[in-house]
């Protein structure tokens, strides 16, 4: 998918500016985040979740330690169970190997459960140019991608953006059916519509919420069923996954599982947990011949070991998004690719280029509230932090910024002159409050009140005060 | 080079990998795998009643439905009761594995097979059922098909009280124990198929059963 990040300035302004969009967020507002937290106390005494994320990313920082040598462990298990594994680079690897495979076993139609990894390769639109028809399978990719491949605006809840009545105007318009307006009813439409799918698909593409090496497994999860049906019915079955992916045994996927329904969607556990291992056996009914993993790089690598390693903790639960006071004003297509949010804040530019997504780390009040309900404690304020150093250290800021950084810094090392500029300052500030506690438009920096108030001092510094109670002039 | 030399050769440049601490690595990572270290768990009462009670309690929780009846003998009769109740058709598609007991004494018509997508009940057992959360344990063979549990409306478990584990970590245990290596398909089933995609309002049925019963036997 071709990043928008450059754009998020407009990007935002555009959700801002949408009644519709604003409307839609408001309705989504809270309920993952009330329904997460009551989850969380079914885990036990107050300091339960807390010992269980401390347990799930140390269980991770291990993996991402070693993660070339259980990498080579997760391909020793699934090839012994008859899995193919393969690698890729980027996402045009991703599109070439997928539409191979399909080539390979005659494919005219693949069936998806939700990969946000295809998101990342854009693979839609390369399947289509090879002959092969995807079908998204997970409701909300399945009106994003009947609403001419619209991107998803949060990673588990994709339609978040949408309303009850865009979604049946969709359904009506593209299905050309009776337009229905209760939810039950349309879901049931969907699910007709895309049986049929299911059954007459010979692949199934899926992506992989852990990598298990002890089995050389694959643990997908679905509160839909799609999952199991892409995996259970077309006889062809491709895994597209990040390396990162890996964890060692099925002991650690229970550790995860009790984390990551919680902090997703606020359930105990998802409806549907499958931990599938190898090709099916000549005398099973059902079951795909022919198992492919595909292994991705796509800027993964070059994060190991670097100051940013901990982002590859991740596991995708979106909760850092649904506690985000920017997320929840501006919406995900604001941020401009596949990931939204605080994650997708820190995963954009580390994928597609700081220099190309140089709003993003900007854009955090740096709250930490994402830091908090984090389930493998990554810590997004303080990479947040890392990618604004980085574009100050490769001179990526505005000109004037960096010039007033250099002229501040200047006087900063010069005491006096610091003194003087302050007091002139805070009762410029002063005066231009004209004896309000806010000061509503800036003169100086009038874009900085655009959207916001600015605090009007009180007419004296600091260093005035402390001096008038230390007893000097 | 190939994508796979590539892809782990810059990882390996990022952890100073050398062949003095991969071999340190591959021996912990042996070690790793043989001591299946287990994260903190919830509090759950594995006192057998006790199990049983939550199981009952999780699984009505995730909006599927319980009986209870003494043993296997008589749950044919229990799965005719629920059907007429539901107001469904006394046909169904079984488990396999299933076939022996008498479907027929209790004027249901079942067929031994995997489901097809017209088939509107589907009967499986199960390999184990988890308290914790109240979850279905099918682990996939020939006399179990994993489309059974996924394609028709409505789905009717068995659950013997004495498969009843308490978390997935039990689960997994046996199933080294009795089965070896994993089967292909194990599949952690908790209640109907769901969906909260249109404006987070959660709906039942998304693309698998919109009903799940589970038939407790008590003395099994």
């Amino acid at each position: 998918m071709e990043s928008r990040a450059h754009r998020f300035q407009a990007n935002a302004a555009d959700s801002l500016a949408n009644p519709v969009l604003q409307a839609n967020l408001r309705t989504a507002k809270g309920k993952f985040v009330d329904k997460r937290a009551i989850a969380l106390r079914e885990l036990g005494e107050a300091d339960a979740f807390e010992a269980t994320r401390e347990a799930a990313r140390a269980v991770r920082d291990s993996v991402l330690g070693d993660i070339d040598l259980w990498l080579e462990k997760f391909e020793e298990n699934a090839v012994a169970r008859g899995a193919a594994v393969l690698w890729a680079r980027d996402g045009a690897e991703i599109c070439r190997l997928v539409a191979e495979i399909g080539r390979r076993h005659g494919v005219a139609k693949a069936v998806k459960s939700k990969s946000m990894l295809s998101e990342e390769a854009g693979l839609n639109l390369a399947l289509e140019a090879s002959g092969i028809r995807p079908v998204e399978t997970d409701l909300g990719e399945y009106i994003l991608q009947i609403n001419r491949n619209e991107p998803p605006s949060h990673i588990i809840a994709p339609v978040v953006h949408k309303s009850l009545d865009e979604v049946a105007d969709l359904f009506h318009s593209v299905h050309k059916t009776p337009r229905k307006t209760e939810i039950p009813a349309l879901t049931r439409e969907a699910r007709e519509v895309l049986r049929e799918h299911f059954l007459t698909a010979e692949m199934g593409i899926s992506g992989g919420n852990f990598l298990i090496a002890e089995t050389g497994s694959v643990a997908l999860v679905t509160n839909e069923g799609n999952g199991r049906m892409v995996t259970t019915l077309p006889r062809v079955h491709v895994v597209i996954t990040g390396i990162e992916k890996v964890i060692p045994t099925l002991e650690d996927l229970c550790l995860l599982m009790r984390l990551l329904p919680r902090s997703a969607t606020g359930q105990s556990i998802s409806n549907y947990v499958s931990v599938l291992t190898g090709v099916k056996r000549p005398d099973e009914h059902d079951g795909p011949e022919h198992l492919y993993f595909i292994l991705v790089d796509n800027g993964r690598a070059d994060v190991v070991g670097s100051e940013f390693r901990d982002m590859l903790r991740c596991i995708r639960c979106g909760a850092c998004m649904n506690h985000c006071p920017v997320y929840q004003t501006i919406g995900g297509h604001a941020y401009g690719w596949v990931y939204p949010g605080p994650m997708g804040s820190v995963l954009t530019p580390l994928y597609t280029g700081i220099e190309n997504a140089i709003d993003l780390p900007q854009a955090a009040t740096l709250c930490n509230q994402c830091g908090v309900v984090c389930p493998v404690k990554i810590p997004l304020p303080d990479l947040l932090r890392k990618l604004r150093e980085k574009q100050v250290e490769r001179n990526l800021r505005p000109r004037f910024e960096r010039g007033a950084l250099k002229v501040w810094a200047w006087v900063a090392r010069h005491p006096t002159l610091y003194g003087i500029g302050a007091r002139l300052g805070v009762r410029y500030l002063k005066w231009l409050a004209g004896g309000k506690p806010s000061i509503a438009v800036l003169g100086t920096a009038p874009e900085w009140t655009k959207g916001r108030d600015f605090p009007a001092p009180e007419g004296r510094t600091f260093r005035e005060l402390y001096a008038r109670r230390r007893g000097k002039p | 080079m190939t994508r796979r030399a590539d892809i782990l050769g810059r990882i390996r440049a990022k952890l100073n990998r050398n062949p003095e601490n991969a071999t340190a690595g591959r021996a912990a990572i042996e070690e790793t795998l043989a001591a299946r270290v287990q994260g903190p768990r919830p509090p759950v009462d594995t006192e057998k009643s006790a199990l049983v009670r939550r199981l009952i309690e999780k699984s009505l929780a995730q909006s599927s439905t319980v009986d209870t009846v003494a043993s296997d003998a008589e749950a044919p009769a229990a799965v005719a009761r629920y059907l007429a109740a539901q107001g469904l058709p006394l046909q169904a598609v079984v488990w396999p594995a299933l076939a022996g007991l008498d479907w027929a004494g209790a004027r249901l018509a079942v067929a031994a097979r995997g489901a097809r997508d017209a088939d509107p009940v589907g009967i499986t057992g199960c390999f184990c059922a988890i308290a914790e959360t109240g979850t279905l344990m099918l682990c996939g063979a020939p006399d179990t098909p994993a489309t059974v549990s996924l394609l028709p409306e409505t789905h009717i478990a068995l659950v013997p009280a004495s498969r009843i584990v308490a978390g997935m970590e039990e689960g997994f245990a046996l199933a080294r124990t009795e089965l070896g290596q994993l089967p292909r398909a194990v599949n952690f089933v908790s209640g109907p198929s769901r969906t909260g995609d249109i404006e987070q309002t959660i709906v039942l049925g998304a693309h698998g059963p919109y009903r799940v019963h589970l038939i407790l036997l008590a003395q099994d």
